[in-house]
């Protein structure tokens, strides 16, 4: 066994950029569970098609690609509204299967429809953070600089900084505006938020709506480390952001992300560097799923409200 | 049948009929609420008082008339009436446990888009300093007082015509319902608001109001003013301990 430590801030980079995403994905599926307490399977593949939008509108239309990305995340959302308009609301939302089963449905519906349009092979997308922009003075080389002896990547801090304005405007949007407060208020307590007016249905369809645009921004974050979007791109991420988000607990937007956060310092540290130490060899993507679940199983055994979740009390 | 006692009525109920699943809870409820007066329901548990305030706002499967003013709002949505002027405290508070005290209140004025929210924040700050103190601290850490305050503040906070009261006794110390009675009786001589209650706890609450209505099994068995039936032998047996 030999502790190879002079690597080990490359996995802790990896884990922490990977985890960012996880973290963004782990966003969007706690948006909507908070306000109906839901797990919305379809979450990674509308992500995935939103990434696709930006393989349309940048790499085919030729468009900015930070411009195709905002598009993308908009028409995300407005996707996400539909969603929620016709295939969610008309069902009760009290009892659940039935919302789970569409949710799961969907998930396949619209990976068939994207494995129709552009099938299935890994089509490369422009990583928004390849390069150094040429301002940037050169401190290692022009996709990393030189931290602890070791490579962070352009594309780990772009990351990081992406995903930290995104959570500075979601917080602005949800703490200062009257749709983020009437959110919060269904999200707390629908009945109540019907009687003071709010129109629970178009404020879910708020929340798909920023749920869509944040599983985008992953989706798209994502594929350079995928080399690129296909259609099964997020399946195995959306696991780790769900695995993340029961980390978290499963109402908590800060716990999602620092739990989608935890599960890729978990997946890179612990199963990927910790079973190069053990095992001698790498034993990626098994393990790393493996370990996923066990996150998952561990959480809902031992604290299911997760590290920063509401612990329900029944008090009469 | 509903007899024509009051001078302007705030709101009509016609044969009103609610149901859960094949359950029937109301059947068929005739009652009025006079405009700016306090009326009050009493009954026991089960006895269908909930439900006749949930099926007033169209919050379950209801069929018969509701209307409020010269407004028939049987079909409106339950968003919309309160629009329309109507406040719901509901049973156990209905606050909203994640939100602080000062966003209780805010939502309260979702419906609003005059300038003065603010000025009336400050106002039921006034009144309930208790809740001032507290104004960052989410509503869920509050007492059941506290909260209970909070929940009439929020209601108010949309300026209603119509206040509907769903148990507010339920769960607080006597001391404490004094209190928030006084408040309700103050409230109502001071604006006008319209209030229905539904209670348990009768002697509090028809010392309140000025007319009430009893009901049993989804039907209003007993109705007159709140003088009449304090008086009643059959309210004095199963309702005032008497």
């Amino acid at each position: 066994m030999t502790w190879n430590f002079d690597v080990l801030p490359d996995f802790i980079f990896n884990g922490l950029s990977l985890g960012a995403i996880y973290g963004t994905v782990a966003l969007a599926l706690v948006l909507i569970f908070k306000a109906t307490t839901l797990i919305n399977f379809a979450t990674g593949e509308l992500a995935m098609l939103g990434a696709f939008l930006v393989y349309v509108l940048h790499m085919e239309q030729g468009l900015w690609l930070w411009l195709s990305m905002l598009l993308a995340m908009l028409l995300s959302a407005g996707l996400g509204v539909l969603i929620e308009r016709s295939l969610t609301r008309p069902f009760d939302p009290e009892d659940h299967l039935p919302v789970v089963l569409i949710t799961l449905g969907l998930f396949l519906i619209i990976n068939a429809v994207a494995g129709d349009i552009w099938n299935y092979q890994v089509r490369i997308l422009t990583n928004p953070f390849g390069k150094f922009p040429d301002w940037v003075p050169s401190v290692g080389g022009d996709r990393f600089v030189e931290v602890l002896g070791s490579r962070l990547k352009y594309q780990s801090i772009g990351i990081w900084v992406t995903l930290a304005v995104a959570l500075f405007v979601l917080g602005l949007i949800l703490n200062k505006t009257r749709a983020g407060l009437a959110f919060r208020a269904v999200s707390s307590n629908v009945e109540s938020a019907r009687l003071v007016g709010v129109h629970t249905g178009r404020t879910l369809g708020f929340g798909w709506a920023i749920a869509s645009a944040f599983g985008t921004l992953g989706a798209v974050l994502v594929a350079p480390q995928l080399g690129g979007v296909n259609p099964n791109m997020m399946a195995t991420i959306l696991i780790y952001a769900l695995a993340g988000a029961a980390l978290g607990g499963l109402d908590s937007l800060g716990g999602a992300v620092l739990g989608g956060i935890l599960v890729g310092l978990i997946q890179a540290v612990l199963v990927t560097w910790g079973g190069v130490v053990v095992f001698g060899q790498l034993y990626m993507s098994i393990l790393q799923l493996a370990a996923a679940f066990l996150i998952i199983l561990i959480v809902l055994l031992f604290r299911p409200s997760g590290l920063f979740g509401t612990r329900r009390v029944e008090r009469v | 049948m509903v007899d024509d006692v009051f001078d302007e009525v705030g709101l009509k109920v016609e044969d009103l009929h609610a149901s859960y699943g094949a359950v029937e809870v109301l059947r068929g409820l005739d009652f009025e609420v006079a405009a700016k007066g306090v009326s009050v329901i009493l009954g026991a548990n089960g006895a269908g008082k909930t439900t006749t305030l949930r099926a007033i706002c169209n919050m379950c499967n209801t069929s018969g008339k509701v209307t409020l003013g010269d407004d028939d709002i049987t079909r409106t949505g339950t968003a919309e009436i309160v629009r329309k002027g109507v406040a719901h405290v509901p049973q156990g508070r209905g606050t909203f446990p994640e939100l602080s005290v000062l966003d209780n209140l805010m939502i309260g004025a979702y419906t609003r888009k005059d300038k003065e929210v603010k000025d009336d924040v400050d106002r039921w700050f006034e009144i309930f300093p208790r809740l001032s103190e507290r104004s960052d601290q989410l509503a869920g850490s509050l007492s059941g007082g506290e909260q209970q305050m909070l929940a009439v503040a929020r209601a108010l906070m949309c300026r209603p015509r119509l206040l509907l009261l769903d148990e507010p006794s339920l769960g607080l110390a006597p001391l404490i319902i004094e209190d928030l009675f006084e408040r309700f009786t103050t409230l109502n001589k001071e604006t006008g608001l319209t209030m229905l209650v539904v209670e348990q706890n009768a002697n509090l609450a028809l010392d309140m109001a000025d007319y009430g209505y009893v009901i049993e099994s989804g039907e209003i068995t007993l109705s007159g003013s709140a003088e009449k039936l304090k008086n009643d032998p059959a309210v004095q047996e199963a309702y005032l301990g008497a």
